[in-house]
């Protein structure tokens, strides 16, 4: 039988779906089963698979707590990640605000000197800064982990980003600032920076899941439960022989991970362009 | 005396005949990135000068002495210690497992998703999803899915019949395992570059190529993958030095097993300072991760020079 032109189209866009949908499977699974999971008893995890839990466990997300410092955990990782962003914020604007708009002897070398660093990988520095962590006397403490992404290449790919904002943007209002007798500073917090709010926000969206999803640092300077970060956390639900306690490893994991699907569902368009921009120039 | 000022009008200098306007925009200028170089020469720069040092160097932890002993540490790594070349191996078939298929599939999702349809942005959100999740959540929830007979990929595996192999405990399928679903976590920062990349292709050059009758085949070998090449390009790079920087992934999916079928260089750095203290050994394998990094930055921006020109 065949078909005719445009029942031929509705049945290729059918089937371009169903394969769009049967590759997405991998990517949206993984999120159904661990909520689902998480809702689950320590033996009706193991039985049966089912998307939908047979009997609904409440009880987990009361037991994430008790087993450890959850809360404070929570409240760490969430604190942390602020701080490392207003830092990295005002540091970087301030850097990239000078090497886009001031012409200074040296700038042109500071740039490359900078941007030498987006190619190093964390760990070839973290031996060396482990000791100095120690020297400083901030072992099992959160300075560590705000001090490094500030400063690390984290900290100079958002330097860049802002720089490469503020050449794009026009100079006009600022030279007007500079007639009305605005200092540097002033052009800078007044006049740039409400210029820029995209190239900001940019920065703030990449910096905080940066510095919420961090592992290897807080694995290294982080001793004591109390001090721990989520991921820390995430991975320390086992019992007393190191086998993982699922039920409850993927209650707090759901716990960990669905308010950042939240307002990443709310605002996927920003934060999509978010990371483009920092792909691009970083 | 009088000097230009960035407008280009003359402008009478200030009472202080040094003060020219010209060294008040150096000052202003370090002032402004004073505070970043100043962190970055401390936590980073300073380091990184440091691990040399460090790797040159035997450390004793108990009596905190170190003594200098040349390229010893570099000499174990190459020559003595057969960890590290099965390290090296396995990062390498990571690397190289990992980057084409997370290219391929990045441009095949691209390619799919670059031009508006009903659903467009529902299937992006979920392509995208995994890369603003903690990789430790992502890793924790596979171990899960690929546990053994208990895990829900093998189950749904049986229903259809087939045998699924203990994915994570058996060195070939772990290694496939780590590098399939770190795709799967990452792959969705390239897509979202190639469709950045795409959607600046202007259509009248798939429209002239259409009209001289080319295929569709042809209109993607012919004129996107040629105009998509600096993209390309940069998405390689930042990829391939990506996948040498994997550790909590690995880490926490299979810790580096089994028989250190998984272990790669990040690891082994980990291991090696953290948990055994071998502090002058850990340094020389970070330098040579950074060289090998650096080696393949060098070799990959000659190659875009070479296209360029």
């Amino acid at each position: 039988m065949a078909l005719s032109q445009p029942q031929l189209a509705t049945v290729k866009r059918t089937c371009w779906m169903l394969s769009l949908v049967v590759v997405a499977i991998p990517f949206l699974f993984p999120f159904l089963w661990m909520i689902s999971s998480g809702f689950k008893g320590p033996t009706e995890i193991f039985g049966e698979p089912t998307l939908i839990p047979r009997t609904w466990r409440w009880q987990n997300f009361v037991e994430v707590f008790d087993y450890q410092p959850f809360a404070r955990q929570y409240f760490n990782s969430i604190y942390i990640a602020c701080a490392v962003t207003v830092l990295t914020l005002l540091l970087s604007s301030l850097a990239g605000y000078a090497l886009a708009r001031m012409r200074f002897a040296g700038a042109a070398l500071l740039m490359v000197f900078l941007m030498s660093a987006l190619m190093v990988p964390e760990e070839v520095t973290i031996v060396p800064n482990f000791f100095l962590m120690k020297w400083l006397g901030v072992m099992d403490t959160h300075v560590p982990l705000i001090l490094l992404p500030v400063f690390g290449p984290h900290g100079v790919m958002a330097t860049f980003l802002m720089r490469q904002y503020f050449v794009a943007l026009p100079k006009e209002l600022e030279d007007a600032g500079k007639m009305d007798g605005l200092s540097r500073v002033g052009i800078w917090w007044k006049i740039a920076l409400p210029m820029s709010r995209p190239a900001l926000a940019a920065v703030a969206i990449i910096t905080f899941l940066f510095s919420w999803n961090l592992f290897l640092e807080p694995l290294v300077f982080l001793s004591s439960l109390e001090n721990f970060t989520l991921p820390l956390a995430l991975s320390n639900f086992t019992d007393p022989y190191g086998a993982p306690l699922w039920h409850l490893q993927l209650a707090a994991t759901s716990l960990a991970v669905v308010p950042i699907l939240i307002v990443y569902l709310i605002a996927q368009r920003q934060i999509i362009e978010s990371f483009a921009m920092s792909g691009v120039k970083g | 005396m009088a000097s230009l000022n960035e407008t280009g009008t003359t402008v009478r200098a200030p009472r202080a005949p040094w003060l020219t306007l010209k060294r008040r925009e150096t000052i202003e200028g370090w002032l402004f990135v004073s505070p970043t170089l100043i962190g970055f020469l401390i936590f980073f720069l300073g380091p990184l000068i440091a691990v040399v040092f460090y790797s040159l160097s035997e450390w004793n932890l108990l009596s905190q002495d170190t003594t200098f002993v040349g390229l010893a540490n570099y000499e174990d790594a190459l020559t003595q210690n057969p960890d590290f070349w099965q390290v090296i191996r396995n990062s390498v078939i990571f690397a190289a497992g990992l980057v084409p298929m997370n290219m391929a599939l990045a441009l095949a999702l691209a390619m799919a998703l670059a031009r508006p349809f009903r659903g467009v942005v529902f299937f992006r959100t979920i392509f995208f999803a995994p890369v603003v999740t903690s990789a430790v959540a992502w890793a924790i929830v596979w171990k899960f899915l690929l546990q053994g007979d208990a895990g829900a990929v093998n189950q749904m595996l049986a229903t259809v019949g087939i045998d699924g192999p203990n994915w994570l405990r058996e060195p070939n399928w772990a290694m496939a395992a780590v590098i399939v679903t770190r795709v799967l976590k990452m792959v969705g920062l390239n897509m979202i570059l190639y469709i950045a990349a795409l959607q600046s292709i202007p259509r009248d050059y798939e429209e002239a190529a259409r009209l001289e009758g080319a295929s569709e085949w042809q209109i993607f070998r012919m004129v996107i993958w040629p105009l998509l090449a600096p993209t390309t390009l940069i998405i390689m790079v930042i990829t391939t030095i990506g996948s040498f920087k994997v550790f909590d992934h690995i880490y926490l999916m299979t810790g580096g097993g089994p028989e250190n079928g998984t272990l790669v260089l990040a690891f082994y750095i980990y291991q090696q300072a953290f948990e055994f203290f071998e502090i002058g050994y850990a340094s020389a394998l970070a330098m040579i991760m950074f060289v090998i990094v650096l080696a393949l930055t060098v070799v990959q921006l000659i190659l875009r020079q070479k296209g360029s020109t």
